[in-house]
């Protein structure tokens, strides 16, 4: 808990998924109990809860269990959110529910994520939810998953069971392209192998979950190639009383890809006009060279039309430049989706109207086998689809670029969120016309 | 820039500009809630990096109880005056005045008569969205808000009926008199937002460090005695909040851990006088930041009934 003073860390964003019972919130509980991250009010408040309805026991899912409704039905029903720290890290953690109903919470908690932790119970080894969750870690590209193998104390520490399980994982992973796959076994509520190594697991030589956490790479998670930057505001000062900023005219937005440096080339999308960035600039004063997922002013050394939604790009790995797209898309909404069906897609900073022209497959969750031709998608259906946007989209496939590459539906009239989008790489890329551009 | 890559105070920085920027583009209407405690110090901070060169896009609006530290006041005119913003203030007594709302039997904290005077200012100048300096790390209803919470054409918050949040995509769409609240500070916790007041050198009012004060010992906390009541031609605003014949008094050092107002804000003994010193004693704290409010410890689902309600 205490941090020297004024040594900077990193901040870790992980969520934690498995199906009910298979002690999410238990595990969640742990780590903030045993990483010192409880205070004495908070516990207090646990052991209260305890004698009204545990029976006088503590129990550490009740420290993520926040919602009324939730409490009556026991059950957690929305993504909740945590945070601790060591004095390596800070970290964020999304709690996502596990019910076959709820894959909309997992993406919600997970789409930000660098790791996601599955968990399984040890007992039942892989059920159709771990492979559920398999699934949408990667379909996410969440660059880390960590297997936890839960509930080892039921198991008699097991080796054997251990292996057995991450052999039924090792089974179908190949299928899933996830790079980078830890398999723990633990005792959420015994708290082994979680913050403290187990001495029940001689046999595993690998990290705790803490010290995965703590340490694993997470420096090469955004994007550095092919700079991006989606307009969010033009920043021009009305009447300024600093006659410096009497022209002033710049465009703000948080870099969603690659680096950009002061003199360099850059073309505003769609416009397809190019100049050279005159300065970046900041609150802080001007930066030479800016990088993904910086928030950032550009000032550009030509006055081009420019205005939100709107992309100022590099001149290498240029994006995707078309109306006609296709993309995995996670069903959130009760009202299922069907072709013909209009909406607002929000894409960057960009909102577009969109009509999906046709639904070509759905995914069967539990064997990754794309089924064709059905004619909806249902509330947390996964399925592949393509759409027609009135304007052109300035994108990159989802699998290279998270920011550029996703989207989400909002239904028109109830405005609600009614699907999370990602994209599949361009079939061609922008041409730029400016031949100067041409590098 | 030597590394390509953010430390946890930037992270935070970055995804918060960029919420805010996604409000001055995407609402006709905005407004940024402004107490001068040090959450929203911090969004002022994040405001100017979101903005400048330009004006701060939105005027500073902040609902008084009537029942604040006269520091706290001073200091949010002063910070509102040198950012050159506009700043509206509306107040409980108002509401209470015209009858809007009515104080229930025996009730002292004006935190649930906050809520009309709220809507009644969003109502007044058509506000159609209210950013907030609210933290999902201070209450367990808090951990499940979005950046962007949707609230009805009545100022309520449905936990059930929220729109999901994917990447940072937000979805900003509304049917009119329906609200946003939005939260840029949601993943930051109370030390990320004492880390950021140190690292940019933020002013803060006085009262968060240690200071004499005349204490009284209510409900196993320590609450400051309210100025005295000189109005004869008024009810007493801070009645029921001042210390009863059996309530111990004492002078003590004292500094406020987290600003609701003087009836609902315990003070902490302690001899902080510097953020480092601040810092250094949330490190080692025992006690998290709500701890010290008196309005949460009513009953646990106090926060949660509160935001059903419209509350920040
Ligand atoms: N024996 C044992 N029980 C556990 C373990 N982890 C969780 N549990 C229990 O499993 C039940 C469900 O746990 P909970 O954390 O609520 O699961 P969730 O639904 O995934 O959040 C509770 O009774 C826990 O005490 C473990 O490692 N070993």
């Amino acid at each position: 808990m205490a941090l020297p003073a004024h040594h900077p860390v990193d901040l870790l964003r992980f969520n934690t998924c498995g199906s009910v019972d298979d002690g999410k919130s238990t595990l969640i509980g742990r780590l903030l109990y045993d990483s010192k991250n409880l205070m004495e009010d908070q516990i207090e408040a646990l052991e209260r809860s305890a004698d009204i309805t545990g029976g006088g026991q503590i129990n550490l899912a009740n420290l993520t269990d926040g919602l009324r409704a939730e409490r009556e039905q026991g059950i957690t029903i929305d993504v909740a959110y945590r945070y601790f720290a060591t004095p390596r890290r800070k970290f964020i953690v999304a709690d996502t529910p596990g019910h076959v109903q709820y894959t909309r919470n997992m993406v919600t908690g997970a789409s930000n994520a660098n790791l996601s932790v599955v968990l399984v119970d040890a007992r039942q080894g892989v059920i159709e939810q771990s492979r559920r969750h398999t699934c949408i870690a990667s379909l996410l590209r969440i660059p880390h998953l960590v297997i936890a193998i839960n509930k080892m104390d039921l198991v008699n520490w097991s080796e054997e069971r251990f292996i057995e399980i991450r052999d039924e994982f090792e089974e179908f992973l190949p299928r899933l392209d996830m790079k980078d796959v830890k398999f723990l076994p633990m005792s959420a509520l015994e708290g082994d192998n979680v913050v403290e190594f187990s001495a029940k697991t001689p046999w595993y030589t690998g990290p705790t979950l803490l010290g995965h956490l703590e340490s694993v790479h997470i420096g090469s998670d955004w994007n550095l190639n092919g700079f991006r930057l989606p307009v969010q505001w033009v920043n021009r000062p009305n009447n300024p009383t600093d006659p410096r900023w009497h022209d002033f005219r710049g465009f703000s937005g948080q870099i969603a890809g690659g680096l950009v440096r002061v003199g360099q080339k850059v073309m505003a999308l769609p416009s397809g006009l190019a100049t050279t960035v005159k300065e970046i600039w900041t609150y802080d004063g001007p930066e030479d060279e800016a990088f993904c997922p910086q928030s950032i002013t550009l000032v550009l050394e030509h006055d081009i039309d420019v205005s939100r939604g709107d992309m100022i790009i590099g001149p290498d790995h240029l994006p995707g430049f078309s109306s006609d797209l296709f993309a995995d898309v996670c069903w959130m909404n009760p009202r299922p989706l069907q072709t013909g069906r209009k909406y607002f897609l929000k894409h960057t900073t960009h909102t577009v109207q969109a009509v999906v022209t046709s639904i070509e497959n759905r995914l069967n969750i539990s064997n990754f086998e794309p089924e064709p031709g059905p004619s909806e998608l249902a509330m947390n259906d996964i399925g592949e689809i393509r759409l027609r946007t009135a304007r052109p989209v300035i994108f990159d496939g989802y699998e290279t670029n998270r920011l550029t590459g996703s989207f989400i539906l909002i239904e028109q009239g109830t405005n609600a969120t009614v699907a999370a989008g990602m994209l599949f790489p361009p079939r061609e890329v922008v041409k730029p016309e400016a031949s100067d551009f041409v590098i | 820039m030597h590394s390509y890559h953010l430390d946890h105070l930037q992270y935070l920085e970055t995804e918060a500009i960029h919420v805010m920027r996604e409000v001055a583009a995407e609402f006709e209407r905005p407004a940024l809630l402004f107490s001068g405690g040090k959450d929203s110090i911090c969004l002022l901070r994040l405001a100017e990096k979101a903005f400048r060169p330009s004006d701060i896009p939105m005027p500073f609006l902040n609902i008084e109880t009537g029942h604040e530290f006269p520091e706290l006041l001073a200091f949010r005119d002063h910070r509102a005056k040198e950012l050159g913003a506009k700043l509206i203030v509306r107040t409980v007594d108002d509401v209470l005045a015209r009858g809007v709302a009515v104080q229930s039997f025996g009730e002292t904290s004006r935190n649930r008569l906050q809520i009309p005077a709220l809507l009644g200012a969003i109502e007044e100048f058509r506000f159609d969205c209210c950013i907030g300096g609210a933290r999902r790390d201070e209450e367990k209803a808090r951990a499940k808000e979005r950046f962007f919470s949707f609230r009805d054409s009545f100022g309520q918050w449905d936990p059930k009926n929220q729109r999901p949040e994917i990447w940072n995509l937000y979805n900003a769409r509304l049917n009119p008199g329906e609200n946003m609240r939005v939260f840029p500070l949601s993943n930051w916790t109370e030390m990320d937002v004492w880390e950021y007041v140190r690292k940019e050198k933020l002013e803060v009012p006085s009262i968060y460090f240690s200071h004499e004060r005349e204490c009284f010992r209510r409900g196993g906390q320590w609450l400051p005695i309210p100025p005295p009541h000189t109005d004869n031609g008024r009810p007493d605003p801070y009645a029921g909040a001042r210390p009863k014949p059996n309530e111990k008094r004492a002078k003590l050092i004292v500094r406020v851990r987290t600003i609701a107002d003087m009836i609902s804000t315990g003070v902490i003994e302690s001899r902080a006088d510097s953020i480092d010193d601040i810092i250094a004693e949330i490190a080692a704290a025992r006690v998290t930041e709500r701890g010290t409010r008196a309005d949460d410890k009513a009953s646990e689902a106090a926060m949660e009934d509160r935001k059903r309600a419209g509350y920040f």
